[in-house]
Order: C-alpha cells, then sequence, then structure tokens
C-alpha cells in the first residue's frame, strides 16, 4: 500500500509541472561536448530530486524517453539501469552533430464526486483517464499535464535537425546553439506553445551545486512576443532551466485545462 | 624626380602587404611537480576580433589511439581534444583531423620555437588587420589554461610581444619581423 501511494505521488510528480514545481525532473548527462570521431558514449542520470542534482527524491520513469539522433533517427537508450534514487542509461553516440534526449509525459488527473456525492480524484494518462472516472460521477473535470524532461549533447560539429520542435505542447527551442555555452556570454532561447512562439512566460535556471551554497542563484527571464529570452550566465556548471504555464487548448477532447511544462539540463563551459 | 623615387619607395614599404614577414613564437610549457604527469594538449592559433579563428598556427595532442593506463583499453586520443574547450568550438569541431602541417604530437615540458613565413601557409593570406595569438593548454588529471596576445597584422617594424601564463603555460613570446 505504502509503495502503491508512493508510486502514485511519483507518477504525479512526474506528471504535473506545477506539483512537480519542489521536485525537479532532470536528466543529467555525463558530457555534453564531445570529439571522438563517431564513436562515442555518454551515460545519463534520470532523477526527480530537490536539490540539484542530486538523486534524493524519485527516480525519473523512463517510459516517455525519445533519443533522437543528429540526423533524425531514433537512438535506443543501451544499459538502462533502475535504481532506488535514479534511472541511468547510455547513448552510444555515431554520428557527429547534436543529440535531443527527452523524457516526455502526456498526463491527466480527474476530479469528480461519486454516486454518494463523495469528492475523489483520479489520475492517468491521456489515453486512459476516461477509463478511470466511473460511470456516473458528477462534476467531472479533467486537467491535461504534458510535460518535457530534456537535455542535449553534441559530438563535433553541433546541428539542429533534432532540435525541430514537433508542434506539441510547451517546446525548448534553441537559438543559441545548445551545446555552445560559456561563462560570460549571453545565451538565446524560444518557448513555442504547440508550435506558435509562448509569449509572457517565466523562464528559471537554476545552476547545479545547491547543497554546497545558501542561496538558490536563480536566474530568471520572461518570454517576448515571439517567445524568445536571453540568459547571461554568471558561473560555469549545469543548469536547470524550468518553465510551465496554463495556456493554451488541451488536446485531450475531455480537458477542461491543460498545464505544459519543459526543464532542460544546460551545460555551460567555463 | 628623387621625392618621387623616395615616395615610390616609401608607398612600396607599406603597400607591401606581408611579403617578407614572418613570426617567430615561443611557446613554453612549464616543468610541473605533480604525482602523475600527462603532456597537455596544446592549441596555438590566431583569432580576428569576433573571435572567428584566421589560422590555426599548432595543435599537438596524441593523434594515435593510446591504452589507458588503468584499464588497458584502447581510446582514441581525440577523445580529449573537446578539452581545449575554445579550441574546439571556433575551429577544432570543423575540421578534419589531423591538420597537414598544423597537428604534431605532444610535447614534453620546456621551451617550444615555432616559426612562420608570411607567405606560406597557415600566414598566407591573412589579411590586414588587428588579431589575437591565443594558446590553449589542456593536462589530463590537471589544468586548463588560455593565453593570449593581441597584435596587428603586418607588422611595420620588428616587435616583441608577450604574455605570462600561470600554471599550464609559461611564458609565450610573439616575435613579429616586417
Amino acid at each position: 500500500m505504502k509503495t502503491l501511494a508512493k508510486a502514485a505521488l511519483f507518477a504525479l510528480a512526474a506528471s504535473f509541472p506545477l506539483l512537480a514545481a519542489a521536485h525537479k525532473a532532470f536528466l543529467l548527462p555525463s558530457a555534453t561536448v564531445l570529439s571522438d570521431g563517431d564513436d562515442a558514449w555518454i551515460t545519463v542520470d534520470a532523477a526527480v530530486s530537490n536539490d540539484l542534482f542530486e538523486f534524493n527524491h524519485f527516480p525519473l520513469a523512463l517510459d516517455g524517453l525519445a533519443i533522437t539522433a543528429p540526423d533524425g533517427a531514433r537512438v535506443e537508450p543501451e544499459n538502462v539501469g533502475n535504481g532506488k534514487w535514479r534511472n541511468t542509461f547510455d547513448v552510444h553516440l555515431t554520428h557527429q552533430g547534436t543529440y535531443k534526449i527527452a523524457v516526455s509525459t502526456d498526463g491527466a488527473f480527474a476530479t469528480y464526486e461519486d454516486a454518494n456525492g463523495e469528492k475523489k480524484r483520479a489520475r492517468g494518462d491521456a489515453a486512459t483517464i476516461a477509463q478511470r472516472i466511473p460511470a456516473g460521477a458528477k462534476n467531472v473535470e479533467i486537467t491535461q499535464a504534458q510535460n518535457t524532461v530534456e537535455t542535449f549533447v553534441t559530438l563535433g560539429k553541433p546541428n539542429d535537425l533534432a532540435l525541430k520542435p514537433s508542434g506539441r505542447g510547451l517546446e525548448f527551442v534553441p537559438v543559441t546553439a545548445p551545446n555552445d555555452l560559456f561563462a560570460g556570454e549571453t545565451a538565446s532561447f524560444r518557448f513555442l506553445l504547440d508550435g506558435k512562439p509562448a509569449a509572457g512566460i517565466k523562464v528559471s535556471a537554476i545552476r547545479g551545486g545547491t547543497r554546497y551554497r545558501d542561496a538558490p542563484d536563480e536566474l530568471t527571464a520572461t518570454t517576448d512576443a515571439d517567445g524568445k529570452f536571453s540568459l547571461t550566465w554568471p558561473v560555469a556548471g549545469p543548469y536547470w532551466l524550468s518553465a510551465s504555464t496554463e495556456g493554451g487548448t488541451p488536446t485531450l477532447a475531455n480537458a477542461k485545462t491543460r498545464r505544459a511544462g519543459c526543464t532542460v539540463t544546460l551545460d555551460v563551459l567555463p | 624626380m628623387r621625392m618621387l623615387a623616395v615616395s615610390a619607395l616609401l608607398f612600396g614599404l607599406f603597400a607591401l602587404p606581408a611579403g617578407a614577414a614572418s613570426v617567430d613564437l615561443t611557446v613554453e610549457i612549464p616543468r610541473l611537480d605533480v604525482a602523475e604527469y600527462h603532456r597537455p594538449y596544446v592549441a596555438v592559433w590566431i583569432e580576428r576580433e569576433d573571435h572567428a579563428v584566421a589560422a590555426n598556427l599548432a595543435v599537438w595532442y596524441q593523434a594515435k589511439n593510446g591504452k589507458d593506463a588503468k584499464s588497458g583499453k584502447s581510446e582514441s586520443g581525440t577523445k580529449w581534444l573537446a578539452d581545449l574547450r575554445q579550441w574546439w568550438r571556433r575551429s577544432g569541431r570543423e575540421q578534419t583531423l589531423p591538420i597537414d602541417g598544423v597537428t604534431g604530437a605532444t610535447r614534453p615540458a620546456g621551451q617550444h620555437q615555432l616559426h612562420f613565413d608570411a607567405g606560406k601557409p597557415p600566414l598566407a593570406g591573412l589579411p590586414a588587420g588587428s588579431y589575437k595569438l591565443v594558446v590553449e593548454a589542456a593536462r589530463e588529471e590537471g589544468g586548463h589554461e588560455l593565453v593570449a596576445v593581441p597584435f596587428a597584422w603586418p607588422p611595420q617594424k620588428p616587435e616583441h610581444l608577450s604574455a605570462q601564463g600561470e600554471h599550464e603555460l609559461g611564458a609565450l613570446r610573439l616575435d613579429l619581423n616586417p
């Protein structure tokens, strides 16, 4: 029972960006800029944690993992491991260019009153949420929660084929190449919501190593009319960038609202 | 007539872009007293004001596959080229390695002299302007350092420029000969 509750809580944390605000979901690659020809390996940690980039809360489920190679092809993860605090997998890089590694979830949760007038909740994914609500339920409210947790690595010369937006949910679109980030420099990116510029969205970036300092040292920005924003990295390190919005139309037919979130691990070099 | 000849001579002197000019460069790799010493990877290049690379002068790295001392596994020497972070982003990742006349094996501690003539690669065709000579070093299980010296090309008179590294690089001397 305890395990079940915990699993449910995890599903909740992983699916809902707003609820997950205190729990930071991330993918942490072992290297982001690689130079070894056409046969390189990285390993990636996947976790949901309170601190960056520690493993102290839950492993990040890899069900929605998609690795896109520089030529646009899908790559399967290797040596997948499921741990108590984190999941891990390796990626064999065999193409020159930029890889996108992303875990996407299309979750949903519902509140309703059952036949006895008791308030109940149900959660699942977009495809199954309707089946989890008993017939005869009243005041059904369904919220769709689309979330993406992603990172980028580049072998050799960067390219942007794997970075093309899909048009679904809140998407991070690099303007500055995502593996060309250096301390003291300014980088620009865009957020799109369902393929259109996501204007007025608050963006936060927190550098890893929070457990060794008192202040969160959060960088913030707001997207402009074009969905664009810029950040100047004060120091090198892995940064956890996140944004979420309740705007846009749900793609789930019977959902009343839709929450879309996106978190990105960006490696800033000295 | 005499005036004309003199001005023609002067004109000729200044108009000559870099005909006979040359560059002598001394890069010092410091001797370090550390438990496990590996020769550093070093890149030497000329950078434009916008940081674009105008010419690669030297890249010293392990071109052949080596064996990892601990695991005994064969490892590509290019794996650590990305540790020359600035060179890699500005030029390295665009190149097909090795680069003829530029790349070579890692070098031991000491002073290394390099000579380049204006008319020959990699300096041939370098337009007049403001540049920086940049030297970057990265050492396995060690540090990283970048030292730069600004200069104008072509030199109008002999110039002796220098900079001093602090840990991974020693003295850097740039002698420009018109």
